[in-house]
């Protein structure tokens, strides 16, 4: 990005009407990816300057408990009415996940899911790392994860959503394929970074179920309408050109059991309409790539 | 611009299990099974409230609920304690009504108060938890472990010399605690803590305490006062969770539980108790519902483990 520049120069504008033709496998017309966050908040974090992670001196109880529900519970909830209506996982992993609940990522890597990185941990922020530190955590998490599962990391979610200037750019460097950090669009976009490429997949922030519960405080069902309602535009506009839909998700919210059970259904009407590409993040952006 | 030590990026804690040594991981879904009396798969476990705010607020952080406006906040003061002369009432008939029982997290000055309430708690064969002081007995780790020593042994004391009983357990306010408040309600003879939402099911601390979690999320103050939800929105999301806990229940072939916390001055609203009473009757003819106090609930899977 350009520091210090009022246009932060992260894309070109490109106006919806009039793009291109993106075809999904198949024909599909609506690529949907369900991005399940896997996330460890640490009980006694130190301190970033700029933010704190909780509300209470440590422990914050319901905090660091409720995300806790997650690891003991609500995962497998999430991860089996997933699996049930053929929806892969592409995760957004606080790596430490890997040595703290090595069950949780390995349930993940049975079903076949994509692991991207969140960080190490969410109660770690990015803001004000000089370029070592940065570098560093991006070394941790390709290696973390290579080592749990065998695979290469390709993307990117900060953690708890926190930057610097470089970062994209040393995405790019270390050959990430994608940020889920940007939330300009509803189709995968060429990023601009200093070498090499970068695309950012549409993640989503509106129909993320944080936002859905915490934000716009729904309840269950009025989330479940909410997806079926976004899906339903995206696969219609996707005939005109393939459109991007994410689902990210907590299982600490979603596997609660008053809003699973109406989540399983959007899936389900999402999953038998038949217009979606029930797909990995990679897979979408591969796709999208071959098409440039 | 500013630049992070190096030290922010060691993670001392980083290692298999948790970062911390009050209880051990374990998935849900593959322990043991177990079944509640008579069969049953999901306990109802009704956990109420009995909250008595200071007009003079003090303590660490400031409870939820607790007064709003510059002193004297009449408004909150007399709000909250509607609660406790008028919709706590309401409720006590729902539950008898209903023939179910609850338990009911007191604070001490509730019990010292309010005697005639506590009676007829205790004659509708209710059970007692302990909820601290009053409503500015809070706990954070900014207390000290010898206020906070203090705080619990008073609450204890002041609610066995008020109910005639040493409670068995113990619900924090807004469930904050410290990193002592474990070892400190063993000390003070209480054998279950409420305030850990992290499960689904009783489980173990490392002290040898029992967690029965009574999960936030399905409360009348997250569902109705915070995410400001209807009563009928409320009723819909708790059978929803009745519903999947007996499906997954079945699934499992074990046990789940259906945890619904409860304030006076919320459900107990001459316009919300309806949407109680209805869940009540509904739950009431599940075959799968066990209804339960803590206490019972707590017993019943120590004896299964």
């Amino acid at each position: 990005m350009q520091q210090n520049s009022a246009d932060p120069g992260l894309y070109d504008y490109v106006p919806y009407r009039g793009r291109k033709k993106i075809v999904w496998p198949e024909g599909k017309t609506c690529a949907v990816w369900v991005a399940p966050n896997l996330e460890y908040y640490e009980i006694d974090p130190p301190i970033h300057p700029k933010r704190n992670p909780w509300p209470h001196p440590a422990p914050s109880v319901v905090g660091y408990s409720h995300r806790d529900h997650s690891n003991r519970v609500s995962h497998w909830r999430m991860a089996d009415v997933m699996s049930r209506h053929g929806f892969p996982g592409s995760v957004s992993l606080s790596v430490a996940l890997c040595q703290h609940h090595p069950e949780v990522v390995a349930d993940g890597v049975a079903r076949g899911w994509e692991f991207f990185s969140h960080g190490i941990y969410n109660t770690r922020y990015s803001y004000d790392m000089t370029e070592a530190q940065e570098r560093s955590i991006i070394e941790d998490s390709i290696k973390t994860v290579q080592d749990a599962t065998g695979q290469r990391i390709r993307g990117w979610l900060a953690p708890a959503l926190t930057h610097t200037t470089r970062t994209l750019d040393l995405l790019a460097e270390y050959e990430f394929d994608y940020t889920c950090d940007l939330y300009h669009d509803d189709q995968v976009q060429e990023v601009k970074v200093a070498s090499n490429g970068l695309a950012s997949i549409p993640y989503s922030l509106e129909v993320n179920d944080h936002y859905g519960f915490f934000v716009y405080n729904m309840s269950g069902r009025e989330y479940a309408d909410t997806l079926v309602r976004q899906y339903e535009r995206l696969a219609k506009e996707g005939e005109q050109s393939g459109t991007v839909m994410c689902i990210p998700l907590h299982a600490y919210l979603i596997g609660q059991p008053h809003r699973i059970g109406p989540f399983e259904e959007a899936l389900e009407h999402i999953a038998k309409d038949g217009r979606a590409w029930l797909a990995r993040s990679g897979d979408i952006v591969d796709a999208w790539r071959a098409q440039q | 611009m500013s630049t992070l030590p190096d030290s922010y990026k060691q993670y001392p804690m980083r290692r298999e299990g948790y970062d911390h040594d009050l209880y051990e991981w374990s998935n849900i879904h593959t322990r043991a099974p177990f079944q509640w009396p008579e069969g049953k798969s999901v306990a109802v476990f009704l956990c109420v409230s009995l909250e008595w705010f200071p007009i003079t607020p003090d303590g660490p952080f400031k409870a939820p609920g607790h007064m709003v406006t510059p002193y004297p906040d009449y408004r909150h003061y007399t709000a909250r304690d509607y609660g406790n002369r008028i919709g706590i009432w309401r409720m006590l008939d729902a539950f008898k009504g209903a023939g179910v029982t609850a338990s009911f997290a007191v604070n001490a000055a509730i019990a010292e108060r309010y005697p005639e309430l506590i009676e007829a708690i205790q004659a509708d064969g209710h059970e007692i938890i302990a909820h601290s002081t009053d409503m500015n007995g809070t706990i954070d780790a900014s207390l000290g472990e010898e206020a906070e020593r203090a705080l619990i042994s008073d609450a204890m004391a002041r609610l066995e010399k008020a109910t005639g009983a040493r409670p068995k357990g113990w619900l924090s306010i807004a469930r904050q605690q410290s990193f002592h408040t474990l070892e400190l309600l063993k000390e003070a003879g209480l054998s279950y803590c409420c305030d850990w939402v992290n499960d689904e099911l009783p489980y173990k601390f490392n002290n040898g305490m029992t967690a029965l979690p009574l999960n936030h999320e399905l409360s009348d103050r997250q569902i109705i006062t915070v995410q400001q939800k209807s009563a009928d929105s409320w009723g819909e999301s708790m059978r929803d969770a009745f519903d999947w806990l007996a499906k997954e229940a079945k699934a499992q072939k074990s046990a789940r539980i259906l945890p619904v916390h409860l304030t006076p001055y919320i459900m107990g609203l001459p316009y919300r108790i309806g949407a109680l009473e209805e869940l009540l009757a509904d739950l009431r003819a599940r075959s799968e519902a066990w209804f339960a106090s803590g206490d019972e609930i707590v017993t019943q899977w120590k004896a299964q483990q």
